[in-house]
């Protein structure tokens, strides 16, 4: 089992890590403040975690309605929730280019844009902070609820003091899933972004590119730094998890 | 209309807007366009022999990669949850890794390792081994992808059922293969069912990782996701909304499945 | 602040929980809703606080009708069976949470908690946190936390039901004892016939969702309205047609023609009571109490034939 592990991952990502440093360390900071390779993370970073907002305000939204607000026809809402998940991601690139691009039937003409990047990823995220936060509010003790009620506090103050800090770890850990997910997309992106440097391209192609064109080390490098961002992104919403939780150690 | 009522509306209205506009809009979008091309048009595409082989060499990569990572899922699952053993939490992190790892990320790494330049590269020269460019970078690829799904959904079921059942096995006489077979494997298998359907679906999706090391060569190691594309640079809306349609098709079984199959909310 | 129920009905789906209920509860009175599971009182207590929304009938407090009023603005404390406590605030913001969010200023927020532990006794637990508390203390919380914002009328749903027999005894009297320092009008559901008893100035015995009796305790137990009532509120044996409690059988030793032949089937010392099985000479069984002391006086053991009869007998109209 450590073998299979060992071969199909944690070597590759050894080899990765290894060649972004192989032509020494100026070489990787050449690579990674490149202005095309800044302008790139750049979008990157922004992007996804607008994206992640997003998903953090509309995902609850929905979660809610899923749980505590069953109507005909949402257990069909339910089971669609997960398309995003099973559905090719060029493919959704191509729906998504094929709506708002030149022959939009809506008339919106945002194809090749940065708003075009935002749209695709809301679609290909969707399902994580909803399927985070349904089993959380599940939970919820709605007795609480009740109990703040009789105390005077009204819907919104219930939702808002009550509510959403019993839902909160669910919601920081969908929006890191989405926010991983959204800094690494490949596939839906390439289509309706038109990879544009400086203006649409995102850290991902820039790194195929690079690739593509022999610039192994370059990609590396870049590759690395997204990992490394990856990897601080997640610890600090580990770390908002634990705070969110703590008074269920103390 | 009452406050309370008129808040539930709106709520309701705020959250399908959203789903409508995001996610249906898009779907809406595959349907319309396939019509628009003409049927005709998008089969004789799908129909074509490049095509056909893009399918096959698709369907070649999951038959490998599914097996495989289901056999690890469910033996990784086994030994981090009912073993001991130092670096689990390394293990468990490295299960975890694909899931935030971009798929330029994988196929670069591998590019790194099997490539000419890389590390096992002169080796696999010397040898006349392919790796890269060919089936097997692909496979490697779309297994490091799919790695987590069957151990993820094996391992809190695991923990939920507890090893009792097992105890008792052994208590009785059973032994290692037979509790495994017996006793431990029917416990989980409807949550192995829903972990392969749902790496079935990675696998069959996958794009970037084996974009990369692939070379997207037509007719040899392309998959259907890298001919969507192909269709799309060579302006082929038929060609690229077709294969979309039969891959959305597949899709949409697959999420039939998961909703059948998915672990209900609050039961064992 | 006295409460009203006026012909209260409830159904959910085919289930009539409340079957046009009336009660009256007194202004600084402690009245218990007691009956068995599936009574309705819980459910009235709830259509009282506004949590419920009854089918038809009305509710009053302090005499303003309640029709349409949401929970938040009845001016009820309600406690609940599992505390309900907010898990993620520390005790003082608990307690804290009415005064909150009505923007009382900081200072006077500060005091009052601080009087409020003082009275729950939960002082110097101020900076814990629901998970750190007994169960004992979070309902003493819950009480704090309902009273901090002076309300009206405190309603408790089987509050002391999750607890321990020795907790449940000790918060008892410990909550009577309360409302007798604070006359808040006052209404526990409670499944516990002794709770009832003790606690209450009034006790209102329901079920299926109507009122079988309504009164003083000592009432209901002396004189039941009907068979239910009386062996609900107590022990009750059955002879013939009427109901005799067991305290109220005289055993003697030697028959003398009012009496009937027993057989001691079996004697459980509680204390200072003594609880003979008895078997009558028709085989029914009987439950007698006496003191330890008459019970050593007739030197009474397992096997031995005594003779019984029934000082004060209860009888039903059909």
């Amino acid at each position: 089992m450590t073998t299979f592990l060992t071969v199909i991952v944690a070597l590759p990502i050894a080899a990765l890590v290894w060649s972004s440093r192989s032509d020494g360390l100026s070489s990787f900071w050449y690579w990674i403040s490149t202005p095309e390779s800044v302008s790139a993370l750049k979008l990157t970073v922004a992007v996804a975690a607008l994206v992640a907002l997003t998903n953090a305000i509309f995902g609850t939204l929905i979660a809610w309605v899923l749980v505590r607000d069953p109507f005909r026809g949402s257990s069909l809402v339910n089971a669609i929730i997960d398309l995003p998940f099973a559905l090719p991601t060029i493919v959704a690139g191509l729906l998504v280019l094929a709506l708002y691009g030149p022959e939009s039937p809506v008339h919106v003409h945002a194809a090749f844009t940065r708003a075009a990047i935002y749209l695709v990823l809301l679609f290909v995220t969707l399902p994580f902070v909803v399927r985070t936060v349904q089993p959380v509010l599940h939970e919820v003790d709605t007795q609480m609820e009740e109990a703040a009620r009789s105390l005077g506090a009204r819907e919104a103050t219930v939702f808002l003091r009550i509510v959403l800090p019993s839902i909160l770890p669910g919601i920081l850990s969908g929006v890191a899933m989405a926010f991983a997910r959204a800094i690494g997309e490949v596939g839906s992106v390439t289509l309706v972004s038109g990879n544009r440097p400086f203006h649409t391209e995102v850290a991902s192609i820039w790194i195929l590119n690079q690739s593509s064109s022999g610039n192994a080390t370059g990609a590396a490098a870049v590759a690395v730094l997204l990992l490394a961002i990856s990897f601080v992104l997640l610890l600090a919403i580990g770390g908002l998890r634990r705070l969110a939780t703590r008074h269920e150690r103390a | 209309m009452p406050s309370a009522a008129l808040r539930r509306w709106s709520v309701r209205s705020v959250a399908l807007g959203y789903l409508l506009v995001v996610l249906m809009g898009p779907l809406a979008m595959l349907f319309w366009r396939v019509w628009a091309e003409g049927l005709g048009q998008a089969w004789s595409a799908v129909t074509e022999a490049d095509t056909l082989h893009a399918f096959q060499v698709t369907l070649e990569i999951a038959a490998i990669a599914v097996p495989l990572n289901t056999i690890f899922g469910v033996v990784c699952g086994l030994a981090i949850v009912r073993r001991r053993f130092p670096g689990k939490g390394l293990v468990n992190a490295f299960v975890d890794l694909p899931l935030a790892l971009s798929p330029v990320v994988v196929g670069l790494s591998l590019f790194l390792l099997y490539g000419r330049t890389g590390w096992f590269g002169p080796w696999l020269t010397d040898h006349g081994v392919r790796v890269l460019f060919a089936l097997p970078s692909m496979v490697l690829a779309t297994v490091f992808v799919s790695v987590p799904y069957v151990a993820r959904e094996v391992i809190p079921t695991l923990r939920e059922i507890g090893d009792e059942q097992e105890q008792a096995a052994h208590t009785l006489g059973a032994s290692g293969w037979q509790t495994f077979w017996r006793i431990t494997l029917p416990s989980i298998r409807w949550a192995v069912i829903y972990g392969v359907v749902v790496t079935t679906a990675r696998c069959l999706g996958e794009y970037g990782a084996v974009a990369i090391v692939s070379g997207s060569i037509s007719g040899r190691t392309e998959t259907a996701t890298l001919r969507v594309q192909d269709y799309y640079e060579n302006i082929d809306q038929a060609g690229s909304f077709g294969v979309s349609l039969v891959l959305a098709l597949i899709a949409i079984a697959v999420l039939v499945l998961m909703t059948l199959l998915k672990p209900k909310e609050g039961t064992a | 602040m006295s409460i009203s129920a006026l012909n209260v009905s409830k159904r959910f789906g085919d289930f009539v929980a409340l079957d046009d209920v009336s009660v009256e509860v007194e202004t600084g009175s402690l009245t218990a809703l007691l009956g068995p599971s599936g009574s309705g009182k819980s459910t009235l207590l709830r259509v009282i606080a506004g949590l419920e929304t009854p089918d038809s009938g009305q509710i009053r407090i302090a005499d303003e009708p309640m029709d349409g009023r949401a929970p938040q603005d009845r001016g009820v404390g309600f406690v609940f069976q599992h505390y309900a406590a907010f898990k993620h605030m520390t005790v003082h913001d608990n307690i804290a949470f009415g005064m909150k969010i009505r923007k009382r200023p900081r200072a006077e927020i500060k005091a009052r908690v601080a009087e409020l532990l003082e009275l729950v006794q939960l002082q110097g637990l101020a900076e814990r946190y629901p998970s750190q508390l007994s169960g004992g203390q979070r309902q003493r919380m819950g009480l704090a936390r309902a009273l901090a914002v002076d309300p009206k009328v405190l309603l408790l749903d089987e509050p002391f039901g999750a607890l321990d027999a020795r907790v449940r005894s000790e918060l008892r009297i410990w909550l009577r004892r309360l409302h007798d320092e604070t006359h808040t009008t006052t209404v526990i559901v409670t499944h516990d016939q002794e709770e009832a008893m003790e606690v209450a100035d009034r006790v209102v015995l329901m079920q299926h969702g109507r009122v079988e009796q309504s009164g003083p305790p000592l009432e209901l137990y002396e004189r039941p309205a009907n068979p239910f009532v009386m062996s609900f509120v107590g022990q009750a044996n059955r002879i013939g047609d009427g109901w005799v409690r067991p305290h109220d059988v005289q055993v003697l030793l030697e028959p003398n023609g009012t009496t009937r032949e027993a057989l001691v089937s079996r004697l459980v010392h509680l204390g200072f009571e003594v609880r003979a099985e008895l078997v009558r000479d028709d085989g029914t069984p009987l439950s007698v109490q006496l003191t330890r002391d008459e019970a050593e006086r007739l030197e009474l053991e397992a096997g031995q034939i005594v003779y019984i009869r029934p000082t004060r007998e209860t009888v039903f109209g059909s």
